[in-house]
């Protein structure tokens, strides 16, 4: 009788451990009175490796798969994800490209400023690869459907699949959903997700901010 | 700044450093874009583009129409030799017509100094000048700086010579506003009789040995002679141009150092430039016009998000 619970008691543990692990720290909450601290550093790495390992999951040794990184936010996630793909799960040779998506935009000439595009870094063909797009944040989709539509100048892919870090539910515009999500976030339009990434801003943070 | 000031491309004149570099910027996208196996992008899909031309053109007419329907625009082309201009139309009711059929851009290029700048003031159009008379020729200038900064990394504080017929030159003039804008020295060479007076206060030097030009430049944009546009005789004879003003591999082996050279087209091979420097290594004339189609998707994509 004893063994058995003190084995629940070990196993217990990491999940206890876990879910004190995903609360967000109290100083963090309250840093501006408009933004709440939706995943803090901590939090992003552990959902940056379940993501790597989900990755790995499907494809494997990556000689099939591409990563495409999507401009401008989307090549912060893309670069931590092959970091540790390779430094820690020790994947060689991942193919990864930056693609630009502004040329294919639905809505040019509809905004108040011309779309100031970014480079597009993509040296080798997508023919029958799995090409894996992966961007910050999902909200409407269009994005996504404009990058679609790019990635066809560099080949016809097997299959595409789309990762992001934060997947903002009921706000689509189109038909389109992630195949690997960080964290799903009800958050309503007025409001606005922000991401920022040590490397770029001094921390790894995601802010839901309210206007 | 992600906006260019101007709502028309009359000339450099009217641009800015930063609208400059705005579009250096914007070209350099492109010409990653016309390097793909698929060298399209839908971006344009919903705007047409009239190409009107009254002189004749090639590269220039060839250039925006492939910039044009490499950004998805619907294309509409128009020669005057072909048109109702032979029946007595004027410039503003041909141009008024065309746009009656839902045009939203207009390139033109016209044997009238001015031609785009007037037709700007009367038309709702966005208009491209792609060279009026002996005026500008902004497109040619801009790829032609956009060539230099692709050799060199920067255009500022280079070294251009630009010789020949600079009296009824466009591009000459445009490429003297491009590049004193970036913060280049300019100097010009050619007969005295092609060197407009008061060149000087555009802060351009003048040079009337080639020699001496070519030892000081970085970079040498060759001209051509424009017979076409010469009422009188300029120079005694073409054999006495090409011996003064010329360019050949002698006189470039002669020089210490190793200069760019360019040339906006057509070449008269065998008066201002030779065939063995035209094709050498030192040319970058088929750069400047590979990347013509660039600096044009540019322009027309930075102005087309300005059309309301």
């Amino acid at each position: 009788m004893e063994k058995p619970l003190q084995m629940q008691g070990l196993f217990l543990f990491p999940t206890f451990f876990k879910i004190y692990v995903l609360l967000p720290s109290p100083e963090a909450v309250v840093k501006h009175m408009s933004q709440r601290v939706l995943l803090n550093s901590k939090e992003i790495n552990i959902i940056l490796h379940r993501l790597a390992c989900q990755l790995l999951e499907t494809h494997l040794d990556f000689s099939e798969t591409v990563l495409i990184g999507l401009q401008p936010r989307g090549i912060f996630l893309a670069e931590r994800l092959l970091k540790i793909l390779k430094e820690e799960y020790k994947v060689k040779n991942i193919a990864m490209g930056l693609l630009d998506i502004t040329f294919y935009r639905d809505d040019f000439g509809r905004g108040e400023k011309p779309l100031q595009a970014n480079t597009t870094k993509i040296d080798f063909l997508v023919e029958d690869k799995s090409v894996v797009f992966i961007d910050d944040v999902l909200y409407t989709g269009r994005s996504i459907r404009a990058a679609l539509t790019a990635i066809q100048s560099f080949g016809r892919p097997k299959n595409v699949e789309l990762l992001t870090l934060i997947d903002r539910r009921f706000s689509r515009h189109l038909p389109i959903q992630p195949n690997y999500r960080g964290r799903q976030v009800d958050a309503i339009n007025e409001e606005r997700v922000k991401v920022m990434w040590a490397e770029n801003e001094g921390e790894d943070v995601v802010y839901l901010v309210s206007k | 700044m992600s906006e260019l000031s101007v709502k028309h491309l009359l000339g450099i004149k009217y641009l800015n450093k930063k609208d400059i570099h705005l579009i250096f910027e914007t070209a350099d996208h492109f010409k990653e874009v016309i390097n793909r196996s698929i060298k399209k992008v839908p971006t344009l899909r919903d705007t047409t583009i009239a190409n009107i031309f009254f002189e004749n053109s090639t590269r220039t007419k060839l250039s925006f129409e492939l910039a044009e329907k490499r950004l998805s625009a619907d294309v509409v082309n128009f020669s005057a030799g072909q048109s109702s201009v032979k029946k007595g139309e004027t410039l503003i009711d041909t141009v008024n017509n065309i746009l009656s059929m839902k045009v939203d851009m207009v390139v033109m290029r016209h044997p009238n100094p001015g031609a785009g700048v007037f037709l700007s003031k009367h038309v709702s159009a966005a208009i491209i000048n792609a060279g009026d008379g002996a005026h500008e020729h902004p497109t040619q200038a801009l790829l032609d700086s956009y060539s230099i900064r692709e050799r060199y990394g920067e255009v500022g504080g280079k070294n251009v010579v630009i010789v020949g017929d600079i009296l009824h030159s466009r591009v000459a003039l445009s490429n003297i506003f491009a590049l004193k804008l970036l913060g280049a020295n300019v100097k010009v060479c050619g007969p005295k009789t092609l060197i407009p007076k008061y060149i000087e206060s555009l802060g351009v030097g003048v040079e009337t040995n080639l020699k001496q030009a070519l030892e000081w430049c970085d970079v040498a944009n060759m001209l051509r002679v424009q017979n076409e546009r010469m009422d009188v005789s300029y120079f005694p004879s073409t054999r006495e141009y090409t011996q003064q003003f010329g360019i050949n591999k002698d006189i470039l082996q002669e020089l210490d150092k190793e200069i760019v050279i360019m040339h906006p087209g057509p070449i008269n091979r065998g008066v201002e430039i030779t065939s063995d420097v035209a094709d050498s290594e030192q040319s970058i004339i088929l750069d400047q016009v590979e990347n013509g189609v660039a600096i044009r998707m540019a322009v027309i994509y930075l102005l087309a998000a300005k059309i309301k």
